[in-house]
């Protein structure tokens, strides 16, 4: 039986500064220190437990990149179990674990809003004609490009290898309902004919099948194996390949409809025959073809278009889900295949009936509509300005706002996400702590929790299950107890530690 | 069944089975309401837009980042 789809998304956003020059890296910095959530002390990460060079094949790649954390930088846990820090020059937030996908689509909408709150006081406090910008976006049309992660709970007794070989067929074919859509192509080759618009941002970055790089030769599928989990039972699988998304309807599919192939394949379901044969050529051909009439050629040598593709996965997926299994999405399940299936249904109709759904739709409405009016060649730098602007996280100027898009979540209940943790994830003890405790804790990372309780040793909470610490195993506990001492003689399995390196700030 | 065969069969079937769930809005509707709110948008857009929109996408450059 497959294991809970525990899930959620790691977004980094464009930053600018205007008014002042200002590197990268400090307009993040200030950003993230400039957010005034509800915890009065800015808790540091714990990266007792990091280790993102580890690659999920077994092999070492000794000249792999992996991230760096610039340990002088923001990085913060946040009272909704969240993740809010600077990575590289770009401010990120990480949505903490989620058991449905509907819970990451609030949490990313909570990350928006985190985001808009530190721009709106980093602005205030900078004096007239200068702010901070954010965009939810992945390139800035220049070659850039900076990703939005999404990761998933997966069963460490599969061999790595399958599990690629067969999502990957969905990675590349999902691009249609989840790209958010792009005003020309940034890694052009000799001979090929412009590309005036395309599904996703990030399509033009990837050039390996699989791979541990995230920053350059980027594989489709990210190798890296650091479970952030007890590593005998776990994986995390790491995706590096899709877009960030404002549509809520967007962001819900691209996690609901991988959580439920991902499985489908640990339970045996996926089909052999269903791979796809050149895979890096075909993930940037969909990607370049709005008229998703490109014919993808399976390993058998059959064609078929990305919709058909993509029929076949939501038809196998239904009889696997109708076959009684335990819901994967715990209880998203039917809405996801619905969903699905009314996008592919109207991506293959008339796509103009889902632009209320897919971020690429909504934003080659505006673009072809504004060319048209102004008698714009298809190249024209206002055309770009319009993608840009799509992810413009400021109301005033945000173009997404404006486009007719579903929402799926309520202000309310996105304003409550701010600050209160999912509840049935360990999340929900870690953001609990966090807000309950803030002056207790010295750090915090998704597996461990760690107070100063005024004794010779710091007393080290690991939370190896992500789906314990939740609510219904300790939600009474939290309310019952005063101090965070008190909490660790209730709790087994508190290890005494050594002080984490400080973090320097 | 083979692969064209069931690739065939599902190519026909959403004219034959227009699935929306009771409780979903119907996508045409939204879409005409998308298409009105559309043509609102472009009248106003100008003004949404950076003043300098040229400029503004010369100058959006970022790090690589991940």
């Amino acid at each position: 039986m497959a294991l809970p789809k525990i899930c959620g998304i790691e977004t980094e956003y464009g930053i600018v500064s205007r008014g002042m020059d200002m590197s990268p890296m400090l307009a993040s910095a200030l950003l993230v220190s400039s957010f005034s959530g509800g915890v009065p002390i800015k808790i540091g990460w714990d990266f007792f437990d990091e280790s993102p060079h580890i690659d999920a094949r077994g092999i070492h790649e000794g000249s792999a990149m992996f991230p760096e954390v610039e340990s002088a930088m923001p990085n913060m846990v946040l009272s909704n179990g969240a993740r809010y820090y600077v990575d590289h020059a770009h401010p990120e937030v990480s949505t903490p674990e989620c058991r449905r996908p509907s819970e990451v689509v609030l949490f990313d909408r909570a990350a928006e809003e985190i985001i808009r709150n530190s721009m709106m006081h980093a602005s205030n406090s900078m004096g007239e004609g200068k702010e901070l910008i954010a965009y939810k976006n992945n390139s800035d049309g220049k070659g850039n490009s900076y990703g939005c992660h999404e990761n998933y709970l997966i069963d460490r007794s599969i061999p790595f290898e399958q599990i690629a070989k067969y999502i990957v067929g969905h990675f590349i074919t999902r691009q249609i309902f989840t790209g958010a859509g792009k005003v020309g192509v940034e890694v052009q080759r000799d001979g090929e004919m412009p590309v005036a618009y395309q599904l996703s941002q990030r399509a033009d970055f990837f050039e390996e099948f699989m791979g541990l790089e995230t920053t350059l030769k980027r594989p489709l599928v990210n190798t890296r194996d650091e479970p952030h989990a007890d590593s005998r039972k776990y994986r995390r699988l790491h995706v590096i390949v899709g877009d960030a998304n404002m549509s809520e309807v967007a962001t819900f599919l691209k996690v609901g409809t991988t959580c439920l192939v991902l499985a489908l394949i640990e339970d045996g379901w996926y089909p052999d025959e269903w791979q796809i044969a050149d895979l890096v050529e075909t993930h940037r051909a969909i990607s370049h073809d709005p008229s998703l009439s490109y014919k993808v050629t399976l390993i058998d040598g059959q064609k078929v278009n990305a919709l058909d593709f993509q029929d076949m996965l939501l038809e196998r997926t239904r009889a696997y889900i109708d076959s009684g299994v335990d819901d994967p999405t715990s209880g998203d399940a039917h809405l996801i295949l619905d969903r699905w299936e009314e996008v592919l249904n109207g991506l293959r109709d008339d796509p103009q009936s889902v632009a209320h759904m897919v971020d690429w739709v909504a934003k080659k409405n505006l673009v072809d509509g504004y060319k048209a009016r102004h008698k714009l060649d298809p190249f024209h730098l206002a055309l770009k300005a319009i993608d840009l602007q799509y992810h413009d996280m400021r109301e005033a100027k945000c173009l997404a706002l404006r486009a007719g898009l579903e929402t799926m979540v309520s202000k309310d209940a996105v304003h409550t996400a701010i600050d209160t943790p999912p509840e049935s994830t360990r999340a929900y003890f870690r953001g609990r702590c966090v807000a309950k405790w803030p002056q207790d804790i010295v750090a915090a990372n998704w597996d461990s929790v760690v107070f100063d309780i005024g004794e010779d040793s710091l007393k080290r909470v690991p939370m190896m299950e992500p789906m314990k610490g939740t609510k219904d195993i300790i939600g009474d506990l939290l309310d019952s107890v005063a101090t965070p001492k008190e909490l660790l003689e209730h709790l087994q399995g508190v290890e005494s530690t050594h002080p984490t390196p400080d973090p320097g700030w | 069944m083979t692969m064209a065969e069931r690739t065939q069969k599902q190519r026909s079937a959403p004219t034959q089975t227009p699935k929306v769930a009771d409780d979903v809005e119907p996508s045409s509707e939204s879409a005409e309401k998308v298409k009105a709110n559309l043509d609102d948008l472009l009248d106003e857009i100008d003004e949404v837009l950076e003043t300098n929109a040229e400029e503004f996408v010369r100058n959006y450059v970022q790090k690589g980042g991940e």
